[in-house]
């Protein structure tokens, strides 16, 4: 193997590793940050060794025992640095003699437990909610996706000292606070787990979106999002709402290929091609879906806009879509997770299920939601509606209106083309 | 990016031979790693070709052909489909493939890498790549 070759196989090698490297060192030393470092450090060591010894048999095992060895190493240090601090105060030689091995080899004993446990860990430290959620992402892609600082930052539109600042103050702050390296307990979890899956929606989101970030970078943070979902499925096969997750995901990843024209322009769910979404995404997403309902997770909130895109997913052709089922499901969404775009997307469903006067109704009880005062998807779901009525004007209106609205160049001139279609004024 | 390992077929496999405990064994544990590492997206083992059929076209005709078929070598007795960021990483899964037939017994798993959806846009892939690098380029640069 060239040398250059067994640095790009090293390198794979790190991408499926660091993530458990990193969370072994970190279950030993309790600090995520010095845990990196530590982990960093063995990486440069692999750099330096497997080129000339060749790759280990077993690159995995070979990585853990040397970060274990490091970690270790450290511990000791520091117990004796603390104990020499001690010796001008009283004589501890005897106990601390004891001790101090005593710890250490209790520390790699507790290490030898699964390794899930401590990635679980991880990922919870990771996305802890004493940090933000631009360093909660930042953290989670860094450590968990194994992303450079300039993938992220690429990723993101966003200088690469940003990115390298968010994340060493993120690991300050957890270092700071003491954050337990753990699983949160039963009380807690909920809200944690909730975190953790934000985290990876807007991951996902942020690659799904065209908004920001270079065309390069943005498939990578969908594929990366939906990896760090099934993995923590694999970590957490029990809780559904992380199914529910990784089950909307799936099916939203499907349909990449579908959602904008050979031009980049947007294209609409009910308009896209459905023989290009990938049928292995769809398959994947309605058995994670199935795995969740099963679970008795079949209310949770992800769970639902899961069972919203399966819907359309299991609709052939657009006009095969049961409209009945996803008003009922948008029914249940509301309560478990109310919000103002909840509302307009089961106007949306309630007026191709029962009628657009159904929906309207919906839609204007809406008109003095202040959340929605500069949402530009209000006037152009009402436009659509009133032009399902016949009421071309109201509808041309709305149209401009919600052109005038939005920031997206590519919306705007779908929503001018539409309110020329309605009729525009002489 | 998406990788097939596709184990090659045996005269044990095409005689419908179990695999013994130990090889089960090793390969639910890989692909536990796949699965847990959450590049595993499907895989699974076929039965003989005896059980199959082709389909001959030839001169604008379909002829049916039932097996089991000669060629054992060319055939295939099970796959595994991983998606991963690298050609590297797919080498990588590879390489910790337990020996499909079992330690100290011949075999040949086959890796190849599948056409993405995006490979068959109807603008010129040439134009498409050659902007990926100029964004991938000015963002390094």
């Amino acid at each position: 193997m060239s040398r250059e070759a067994t640095h790009r196989a090293i390198e794979a090698v790190w991408r499926i590793e660091s993530a458990k490297v990193i969370a072994h060192a970190a279950r030993l030393v309790r600090d995520v940050g010095l845990a990196e470092e530590l982990a960093q450090d063995t990486l440069v060591t692999a750099l330096e060794r497997w080129p000339v010894d060749g790759l280990p048999d077993n690159p995995g095992a070979w990585l853990m025992a040397a970060v274990k060895n490091r970690a270790l190493d450290r511990l000791r240090q520091d117990a004796l640095h603390a104990r020499k601090h001690e010796e001008l105060g009283a004589d501890m030689d005897a106990l601390q003699s004891h001790v101090v091995p005593d710890f250490v080899d209790a520390l790699a004993e507790a290490s030898e437990d699964d390794i899930g446990d401590d990635l679980l860990r991880l990922v919870f430290t990771a996305c802890h909610p004493l940090l933000s959620t631009d360093a909660r992402v930042a953290l989670t892609l860094r450590l968990i996706g194994g992303l450079t600082t300039d993938e992220i930052a690429r990723a993101f539109l966003t200088p690469e000292k940003t990115i390298a600042q968010r994340i060493v103050r993120a690991k300050r702050t957890l270092s700071e606070a003491r954050v337990p390296f753990e699983v949160p307990r039963a009380a807690e979890l909920p809200a944690r787990l909730a975190s953790v899956l934000e985290v990876l929606y807007l991951v996902f989101n942020e690659g799904y979106s065209a908004t920001a970030g270079d065309d390069w970078m943005r498939p990578t943070l969908c594929a990366e999002a939906l990896r760090m979902g099934r993995v923590v499925v694999g970590l957490m096969p029990n809780e559904s709402e992380v199914l529910g997750l990784v089950a909307l995901m799936e099916i939203q990843a499907s349909r990449t290929q579908a959602r904008t024209d050979a031009a980049g322009r947007p294209v609409l769910l009910m308009d896209q091609d459905r023989s290009r979404w990938d049928p292995l995404l769809i398959r994947r997403g309605l058995a994670a879906l199935e795995r969740a309902e099963a679970l008795g997770g079949a209310r949770g909130p992800y769970a639902l806009q899961a069972a919203l895109a399966a819907c359309h997913a299991r609709a052939r052709r657009a006009e095969e879509t049961d409209w009945a089922q996803i008003v009922a499901l948008y029914d249940a969404l509301a309560v478990v997770a109310p919000s103002p775009v909840v509302e307009i997307n089961r106007a949306v469903a309630v007026g191709m299920a029962f009628g657009p006067e159904a929906g309207l109704e919906i839609v204007d009880a809406l008109a003095a939601e202040p959340a929605l005062a500069s949402y530009h998807w209000l006037p152009s779901v009402r436009g659509d509606l009133l032009a399902k009525l016949g009421r071309l004007d109201e509808a041309r209106a709305e149209f401009e209106r919600a052109a005038a609205m939005t920031r997206n160049a590519r919306e705007r001139e779908l929503l001018t083309a539409r309110a020329h279609a309605v009729g525009a004024p002489p | 990016m998406r990788f097939m390992m596709i184990v090659r077929a045996t005269p044990d496999t095409e005689a419908g031979a179990m695999p013994e405990s130990g090889l089960i064994a090793a390969m639910a544990s890989y692909h536990e790693e796949l699965a847990k590492a959450g590049v595993l997206l499907d895989a699974t083992g076929l039965q003989p070709s005896a059980k199959g059929w082709r389909i001959h076209y030839r001169n604008g005709q379909r002829h049916i052909v039932d097996g089991p078929f000669a060629e054992t070598k060319e055939l295939i007795a099970g796959y595994t489909l991983i998606q991963v960021r690298s050609r590297e990483e797919a080498m990588e899964w590879a390489r910790r493939f337990p020996a499909p037939m079992g330690e100290g017994t011949d075999a040949i798993l086959e890796v190849r890498q599948l056409y993405e959806s995006c490979d068959f846009e109807p603008d010129q892939p040439a134009e498409r790549s050659r902007k990926t690098q100029a964004s991938h380029t000015s963002a390094r640069a």
